[in-house]
């Protein structure tokens, strides 16, 4: 008798695939809008006018530039002038710290921003004439010289007093790119900074406290609170966050959330710090998986031997 | 009482108590299989593995699992998956067999309807075994619910839903199902005691009268032929094991069964370990909101079919139609009308029927991921069309089946 087993595998397979294939990469590719990555080149930003000087930069951002009015440098000394919930009552969202924004952000993004923030964070939509808003920030309208010339010079001297890339740590790029807006439960992070544990309750409501008044002005800003990240690498998965961060609205035609404008290095390290979040465990399914597919193939081959020896006799 | 004598061994002291020889040659070695029968029939051992899986996996996870609207997100995305050693596996096993299982039970219910292992005294194998299927569906569906993502929240509405009966508007008895007017803390508790309760209960139990129905019409096999298996055993115990068409459940059966599952297992893991997305829908990892209905519910692949055949209709048909292919299977021995027992090929009309079932239930599954607009819901109403005139047709096709 002909074995016909073969055959009646590759039906079996074959059916499973077609099926596999039309409810999962051909269901999605349907239901979900596809958006190439550009690579985080901001290429319809222009490019750096001039070589930019950081110590006229310094002068620009402590004077003319007037940067240090709403923003904090920690790095050069300057701490923040209000907390976190007091600056988002006033602005929206609290403005942030400039110490490592020379390497978070990529050097077009952060010169656009400089002139025209709204521009730059792609919300103009949500700041119309009919609608009376103006962006919090105040665009820099120039120091008496070439204002592409102190532009460089302001983002000069922003990437002289930043961390270098590789000491940028995955959290580090998160809260600064992401954490003003976006809590991250899991890691014990909320829009005001990381929750320190406190002995008395009452220590503890109260920071719980002023991180709901921080919430209240960014829901007002935001139009609603944005979400909590903790679980967003398994939710979205890496291509919609990557393209996402990139440019939102390309995703989602008219969100409230703005371009973010890193660099593609930061990017890599953001979406790092997400899966340290919801995938934490993904080095040890790699390295479990690894043994358990050895086991099971070993077990296998016992199994085909056995059946074998069994079946020799009765054939 | 029986009379019982001082026992010369340990085994000699069971067998008067429990009888533990007779158990074994009525289990195992002298259960008798036909030789002519192929890797299809060693599904039912791939669905024991499964459900052992399923078992063992769903103990651990019961663990650590939290009912409660308010932690349950929390207990399973956390706890589970972060705090936990190895919680993750746990999951990932548990949600990667949770969808596998329905694969299998697919192709062990499409290699009965094949070989005709359903007719002539083979019914209740059939009917225990579409039991086990809707107790499969009902506890694969109470254990969406309980992580309280999205998709469990909006398909736990959708679904129950469904009990409004459309016009009939019984939404009391939608409110009845969830305990509330909408899915909330008592609907989330009585899925979980449905989950790890009263569906498993019942699972057992079929399991024990799927097996139990299956050792008086024996084993069916790959060519139709009918076995005399008195005769058969009598062969192969005189020590003819070559010359007798039948072999022993245990050890010859069973180390092709081990063959099977082996490689199986292979599969498995492997999708476990690097391919789990299709079972773990990623809408799922947003809690649940009920003021934020996602872009598109749908249910897991194996449930498509079925709710592609709701959706094409208006509510009141749909409904109709749905509860129709609820059903109908169930029914397959007597929709047959055919007296063969012979693979589906030998059969004329029925091959057909066969394999444009097939291939249309797919297409279902695949229109009923599909968002229901333009071309897809168009291929979606024939389809469903198609799926219940099959049905209608069958009695017809086989009553007028060539005797072979």
């Amino acid at each position: 008798m002909k074995n016909k087993e073969p055959l009646i595998l590759a039906v079996v397979v074959i059916f499973s695939l077609i099926t596999y294939y039309l409810v999962e990469p051909y269901a999605h590719h349907v239901m979900h809008k596809h958006v190439e990555s550009e690579h985080f080149a901001y290429a319809d930003l222009p490019a750096l006018a001039a070589n930019g000087d950081a110590t006229r930069g310094q002068d620009l951002v402590m004077g003319a530039g007037a940067c240090t009015g709403c923003h904090s440098i920690e790095a050069a000394g300057m701490p923040a002038a209000m907390e976190a919930q007091d600056a988002a009552a006033s602005y929206g969202v609290n403005p942030p710290d400039l110490s490592n924004v020379g390497v978070i952000f990529d050097e077009r993004f952060l010169a656009d921003l400089i002139k025209n923030p709204a521009h730059a964070l792609k919300v103009e939509h949500k700041f119309t004439e009919e609608s009376g808003k103006m962006h919090p920030m105040s665009a820099f309208a120039g120091g008496g010289g070439d204002i592409d010339q102190e532009v460089a010079d302001m983002v000069a001297y922003l990437k002289s007093i930043a961390l270098k890339a590789e000491d940028v740590t995955p959290k580090i790029a998160y809260e600064n790119a992401c954490g003003r807006c976006h809590a991250m439960s899991y890691e014990n992070w909320t829009q005001i900074g990381e929750k320190p544990s406190f002995k008395e309750k009452k220590d503890a409501l109260a920071y719980d406290i002023k991180v709901l008044q921080y919430e209240d002005s960014l829901k007002a800003y935001m139009g609603k609170l944005p979400p909590d990240l903790s679980m967003y690498i398994r939710s979205r998965g890496e291509h919609f966050v990557s393209t996402f961060i990139e440019n939102p609205q390309a995703q989602l035609e008219g969100t409230a959330m703005p371009r973010v404008g890193v660099t593609a290095e930061m990017a890599e390290k953001v979406i790092e710090h997400m899966k340290d979040s919801g995938d934490t465990k993904r080095a040890e399914r790699e390295s479990v998986g690894m043994n358990v597919m050895i086991y099971i193939i070993i077990f296998a081959i016992f199994a085909l031997l056995w059946k074998k020896q069994v079946w020799r006799d009765l054939h | 009482m029986a009379h019982f004598t001082k026992a010369t061994s340990i085994k000699d002291w069971l067998n008067q108590r429990l009888a533990i020889d007779t158990v074994e040659r009525v289990m195992m070695s002298e259960y008798w299989i036909p030789k002519n029968i192929n890797f299809l029939w060693a599904m039912g051992m791939v669905l024991v593995i499964t459900f052992a899986l399923l078992l063992v996996s769903g103990i651990f996870l019961l663990m650590y699992y939290q009912p409660n609207v308010d932690t349950a997100f929390y207990s399973v995305n956390y706890t589970i998956m972060r705090d936990v050693d190895f919680g993750w596996l746990w999951r990932h096993v548990h949600g990667v067999a949770a969808s596998v299982v329905f694969l299998i039970i697919y192709i062990h219910m499409f290699t009965g309807i094949y070989y005709g292992s359903y007719k002539k005294g083979r019914e209740m194998i059939w009917v225990s075994g579409m039991l086990l299927f809707v107790a499969f569906s009902a506890e694969a569906f109470s254990g969406y619910m309980l992580p309280w993502g999205q998709m469990s929240y909006w398909a736990g509405m959708v679904i129950t839903n469904l009990f409004s009966g459309g016009s009939l508007h019984a939404d009391g008895l939608v409110e009845w199902i969830r305990g509330d007017y909408v899915p909330a803390q008592a609907f989330l508790t009585r899925f979980f005691m449905l989950h790890v309760l009263l569906i498993p209960l019942a699972i057992l139990g079929l399991i024990g009268l799927h097996f139990g129905a299956l050792r008086i019409p024996h084993v069916n096999n790959q060519d139709g032929e009918e076995i005399d298996f008195d005769k058969e055993a009598k062969k192969y115990l005189a020590g003819d094991k070559a010359g007798s068409k039948v072999m022993r459940f245990a050890n010859d059966f069973m180390s092709k069964d081990m063959m099977v599952v082996g490689i199986y297992l292979v599969f498995f893991f492997y999708l476990v370990f690097w391919n789990y997305g299709f079972a773990m829908d990623a809408v799922n990892f947003d809690p649940a909101d009920g003021l934020k209905t996602p872009a598109h519910i749908y249910p897991e692949w194996y449930f498509l079919w079925s709710y592609e055949i709701l959706r094409p209709f208006s509510v009141d048909i749909g409904l109709v139609a749905f509860a129709f292919a609820q059903v109908i299977f169930v029914l397959l021995p007597w929709l047959d009308r055919s007296p063969n027992t012979v693979p589906a090929n030998r059969r004329g009309l029925f091959a057909i029927w066969f394999w444009v079932m097939l291939v249309n239930l797919i297409v279902l599954t695949a229109m009923g991921k599909l968002p229901p607009e333009g071309m897809f819901s168009q291929i979606g109403f024939v389809s469903a069309i198609l799926f219940i005139v099959q049905w209608l047709m069958l009695p017809f096709i086989t009553m007028f089946e060539k005797k072979v």
